[in-house]
């Protein structure tokens, strides 16, 4: 697999001077769908043993496959996601080994021609660089079911519930060069898929699962041998595991040895990456077409209506919102990272000042979401209050400092901001009769800064404090600045 | 009651509604004789108790006036189709003690039209095989003799069970499955009729797999005429197979007039190999001769890849076996022989509970499909096919069916073929093509040789055209005049 | 392309079966005699044949996404040789 990344990205050091590390990666994404891939056993997370299991995914003889349409339409959404190319005639193959969560003895898969074929992934990395992932191909297949191997001292258990559920296998071209850039390309990945909805992307359900292709190489050098780290399902452990393994495998190279390519298993409790003894003997698949399946066929009027369906997504939202509402392209990506958040901050933002409605969002909002691990689903403050809030702040009703204290009211106690800020006497005092009083009060309690205050202007700012000290916060901080500048004759 | 036994699915269907016997009596009388036949070894499960149950529900149902199609007909089902509560064991050792919790649509359609099942038939293990010789549960014996000689005599395969039980008067009718000649080339050796429908006429759905793409279940009967009963059950569009086509069933012995006047009969010069033996060429030329009198026109034909088409059948039809048998692992049923690990496990399961042949055929099967061969072996035999079925819709602008012997010869001795497969495979050179092109076939007892042995001739049709098949089979089977029933010898 | 015992033996363990040494050797013979014989499709030139890829020409059909199936373990492992509360259970597996 080539790839299509030029530059050089980011190096690591070893005793013999710097190393590139080159990661591609295939990543599993189960279908939203109700039923299996090829049976209407269903495909729900979490049941008893062999609950959602039929005779075809049991592998009983004679028992054979049907495709579901939805899945099929969900691999050409996706696909769209991906700007990728979509294949209108696709072949589902039979992969062949034995393993005992593989009931047939072989998985359906699709090998030589895929629903979709190559796309792109936009990724904005931390320090505002983005850079291009290209997609070598999205092809739909079955998963397998589980052995568990801690239930008896010489026995394995299998449960085929999982057996047979749809998956989109999506690999990426070896483009990636750094764990932080692997992490931000699964969670852009995971955003796309998020906003299609063509899965739900729960790596800790194994919705979606990374297996990683890791090499190292001399900067600009020749590609080394990858070895692929098998279901590493956390963005956290995906970083984890590249450095390890770029670590493992400079070490193994400048020690004098070679690496062998091999698949290993991430152990998330080690933090390590270990060999995996099951794949060690060497694999001869003997793909061939499935011959229980024709063709899978379609025409462009079953493409062009998945496209009209199509949501905005991450990449032309975050445009929208820079052009629109005038957002740094850092603060547009944080909004979009998440479609739920998009949506929240567009209904605060509607008919407000954007740039101010998107401080409070990200800061304000955001920030205590996360201090309290709550999503933005779960926010005590609504997308309706969070706009009255900023709302009173623009049109002068409250300063910044007093909506702070009207948020942490509706967070803690909820309520609409406008009634709290009236009921409570939270307003600002515009009434500039009483700011004189306040200000005259002032300045006839300090003549002596009074005049330290003549030499030095600067000094302003201590008038200013007093006074909205003594008007407790309430009074316009302009209008104050204004009328002790004036009393003092410093204008 | 033992001439009960010699009716027709046509003439019992006229007797149970004309209340001249009951379905009770007919199952009884047929129960008997297969009870007086085990030394054929034709059955590997006898299910009397639920035959007894089936036949007494269709009197029931003849007396409402409600009767189906099949309605008390006592059949036998090759041990290849799933039955529900049912041991299935496809003739071989590795479905030890599988009883399938389903039943496939061929013979769910089969009971839901009133047939009786007499019980499971002897086969090739997993269909793969010409003479029944491979089956776990022993061979099964012809009830074809040479004259004045008792040496046993092979009932053809892999269907084997269900013709020497048809021929024998154990059943009335049977369900045979035919993947490169395993419904025809049996029906032709024990003198009865048997058809291949077009591929996708017939849900494979329940039915053990042996090479998906060639497989086809089909009816084997005494007549023509019941054949065509049989399949109009059998056949249906089925969504729970994906190569089952949607098309209407339809009236099958309606088609059945007689009448073949101008009808273009193709004769394909390739068919007359070397080495065939005089009598198959006579016979050849016999149903030539019946069709010319019944006013059919006949038309010489070439059909240039034929003799491609079994190298290319045993490079196909392995390669999905090994694939299709993969599941026979020893973990959710059939056989399981213990190993030190998982690996040795499947590894002695495997060697112990498949035979010779069907070994020979997952390696066969495994190496073509194995990095490296794929394109030389699986590939190259796939556009062997393309080519051979490129060859039948060429002859079809000239012809509207076509007739050949249906096999090389007539039933060979046990154990006289069994050293040496390709001589084995041999006995599928005529009946092969069609399965590669997805063509019907239908095989027509066509009367004996000099030693008094049943042969068949074979006539295949276009695509979904199994009514003209039916039609011209009636002919030559009345020209041929009845097949005699053969000896009972077997009776004990 | 001929077979040799050695190949008999890889064949024999990607396809799972155990095969005594003193049958790899009849097995190869076998074998590459079946395979001669088939060799002789390299007579005819396929190089502008398309590969059949379906008997019938039908297009492949669909099934809609509704649950129809499952909720029928015990009937999924009832034929099973070994197992405990409906899972299956083999040999344990070291990953
Ligand atoms: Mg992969
Ligand atoms: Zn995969």
């Amino acid at each position: 697999m080539v790839t299509t990344r030029t530059e050089t990205g980011p190096l690591i050091d070893g005793a013999t001077g710097k190393w590139e590390i080159v990661i591609g990666m295939e990543v599993h994404a189960q279908v939203l769908s109700k039923a299996k891939l090829f049976s209407g056993a269903s495909a729900e997370f979490g049941a008893d043993p062999n609950a959602h299991v039929s005779f075809i995914d049991a592998g009983m003889p004679g028992m054979l496959p049907v495709i579901n349409r939805f899945c099929v339409e969900q691999a050409v959404r996706t696909g769209l996601g991906l700007k990728a190319q979509i294949n209108k005639s696709s072949v589902f193959d039979r992969k062949n080994y034995f393993y005992p969560d593989l009931p047939s003895g072989y998985q359906i898969s699709q090998y030589k021609q895929p629903v979709v074929g190559e796309g792109i992934v936009l990724v904005d990395l931390p320090g505002g660089k983005t850079i291009e992932v290209g997609i070598e191909r999205l092809h739909l297949e079955q998963d397998a079911g589980k052995s568990l191997h801690d239930q008896h001292p010489d026995q394995s258990f299998v449960d085929l519930n999982r057996a047979g559920v749809a998956l989109m296998e999506i690999v990426s071209r070896p483009d990636l060069r750094s764990a932080e850039e692997a992490a931000a390309y699964l969670k852009k990945l995971r955003a796309i898929l998020r906003y299609l909805g063509t899965c739900d992307g729960n790596m800790e359900e194994g919705s979606m699962r990374a297996d990683v292709n890791v090499s190292v190489r001399k900067p600009g050098g020749p590609l080394g041998t990858r070895c692929e780290i098998k279901n590493v399902n956390s963005m956290r452990f995906v970083a984890q595991a590249v450095d390890y393994e770029a670590r493992r495998q400079v070490d193994i190279i400048e020690g004098g040895g070679t690496i062998k390519q091999e698949t290993r298993l991430f152990d998330s409790k080690k933090g390590e990456t270990r060999s995996m003894r099951s794949k060690e003997e060497a694999h001869d698949y003997r793909y061939f077409p499935d011959p229980d399946l024709l063709p899978l066929e379609f025409d462009d009027a079953f493409v062009a209506r998945i496209k009209a369906s199509l949501p905005e997504l991450p990449d032309d939202k975050k445009d929208r919102f820079m052009k629109d509402y005038g957002l740094s392209s850092y603060d547009a990506g944080v909004l979009v990272a998440e479609r739920e958040s998009a949506d929240f901050f567009e209904r605060v933002a509607r008919g407000r000042d954007a740039k101010l409605a998107a401080n409070w969002v990200i800061n304000e909002l955001f920030g205590r979401l996360n201090k309290e691990g709550k999503a933005v689903g779960e926010s005590p403050v609504s997308a309706a209050a969070m706009g009255s809030i900023v709302s009173l702040i623009s049109d002068g009703t409250i300063s910044g400092k007093i909506a702070k204290d009207v948020f942490e009211i509706v967070w803690t106690e909820g309520g609409d901001p406008a009634a709290i800020v009236e009921t409570r006497g939270m307003k600002q005092v515009t009434d500039m009769g009483a700011i004189e009083a306040a200000v005259d009060q002032v300045i006839a309690a300090n003549p002596q800064k009074v005049e330290q205050a003549k030499a030095k202007p600067s000094m302003v700012g201590w008038f200013v404090g007093q006074v909205m000290q003594a008007t407790g916060g309430k009074a316009n901080p302009q209008a104050v600045n204004e009328l002790i500048k004036k009393k003092l004759g410093l204008e | 009651m033992s001439k009960l036994t010699d009716l027709t699915i046509a003439e019992a269907r006229d007797g149970l509604k004309k209340k001249a016997f009951s379905a009770v009596e007919l199952t009884e009388a047929h129960i008997q004789s297969v009870e007086k036949a085990r030394v054929l070894n034709a059955f590997v499960t006898e299910t009397p108790e639920i035959a007894r149950a089936a036949a007494a529900d269709s009197d029931k149902r003849i007396a409402s006036g409600a009767m189906r199609p099949l309605e008390g007909i006592p059949m036998g089902i090759k041990d290849l189709f799933c039955t529900k509560g049912v041991l299935t064991t496809a003739g071989s050792h590795i479905l030890d003690g599988f009883k399938p919790p389903y039943e496939s649509t061929v013979t769910r359609n089969m009971f839901n039209d009133g047939a009786v099942m007499l019980g499971k038939l002897n086969m090739d293990e997993f269909a793969m095989g010409s003479s029944n010789e491979t089956s776990y549960y022993g061979p099964v014996i012809n009830p074809w003799r040479r004259k004045g000689s008792d040496t046993k005599l092979v009932p053809g395969g892999s269907s084997g069970g269900s013709s020497a039980s048809v021929a024998a008067r154990l059943v009335m009718g049977a369900t045979g499955t035919d993947t490169g000649g395993s419904i025809r080339q049996p029906a032709a050796v024990t003198g009865i009729a048997g058809i291949k429908p077009t591929y996708g006429r017939c849900s494979r759905w329940g039915i053990v797999a042996f090479a998906s793409s060639l497989d086809q279940a089909g009816p084997m009967a005494r007549t023509v005429r019941d054949c065509a009963i049989m399949l109009k059950s059998m056949a249906s569009h089925d969504p729970l197979d994906s190569t089952s086509v949607d098309l209407p069933v339809p009236d099958y012995e309606a088609a059945m007039t007689g009448n073949i006047k101008g009808l273009r009969v193709g004769i394909p010069k390739e068919y007359r190999i070397d080495g065939m033996p005089a009598e198959i060429e006579a016979l050849w030329q016999k149903g030539i001769a019946w069709l010319k009198d019944a006013g059919a026109e006949m038309v010489d034909v070439s059909l240039p890849h034929t003799k491609y088409a079994l190298p290319a059948y045993y490079i196909v039809a392995p390669a999905e076996a090994s694939s299709n048998l993969a599941r026979y692992d020893g973990v959710r049923f059939g056989l399981r022989v213990p190993g030190k690990d998982i690996t040795s496990m499947y590894e002695n399961t495997r060697a112990a509970g498949f035979g010779r042949e069907v070994q020979r055929r997952i390696l066969i099967g495994t190496y073509v499909l194995s990095a490296g061969y794929y394109d030389a072996y699986y590939i190259k035999a796939q556009k062997l096919r393309t080519l051979i079925a490129r060859d039948f819709e060429e002859a079809y602008a000239k012809c509207d069916v076509l007739l050949t012997p249906t096999a090389p010869g007539p039933a060979f001795g046990i154990g006289e073929k069994t050293d040496d497969p390709i001589s084995m495979y041999l006995n599928d050179v005529f009946t092969v093509t069609v399965n590669l092109a997805g063509l019907p076939g239908l095989s027509v007892p066509a009367g004996l040789n000099a030693d008094g042995l049943p042969l068949g001739l074979q006539l295949i049709g276009k695509a979904f055209d199994e009514a003209t098949l039916f039609r011209v089979g009636e002919v030559i089977e009345k020209a041929a005049g009845a097949t005699p029933r053969p000896q009972s010898w077997w009776e004990v | 392309m001929s077979v040799d015992k050695e190949t008999v033996r890889r064949v024999a363990r990607l396809a799972r079966i155990a095969f005594p040494e003193e049958r790899l050797e009849p097995m190869a013979g076998e074998l590459n005699r079946i395979l001669a014989w088939v060799e002789q499709l390299n007579a005819v030139d396929t190089s502008k044949v398309e590969p059949m890829t379906s008997v019938v020409k039908v297009s492949l059909k669909m099934r809609e996404d509704a649950v129809t199936d499952g909720a029928r373990a015990p009937e999924v492992v009832r034929n099973a040789p070994a197992g405990e509360d409906n899972y299956f259970a083999v040999p344990k597996v070291v990953e």
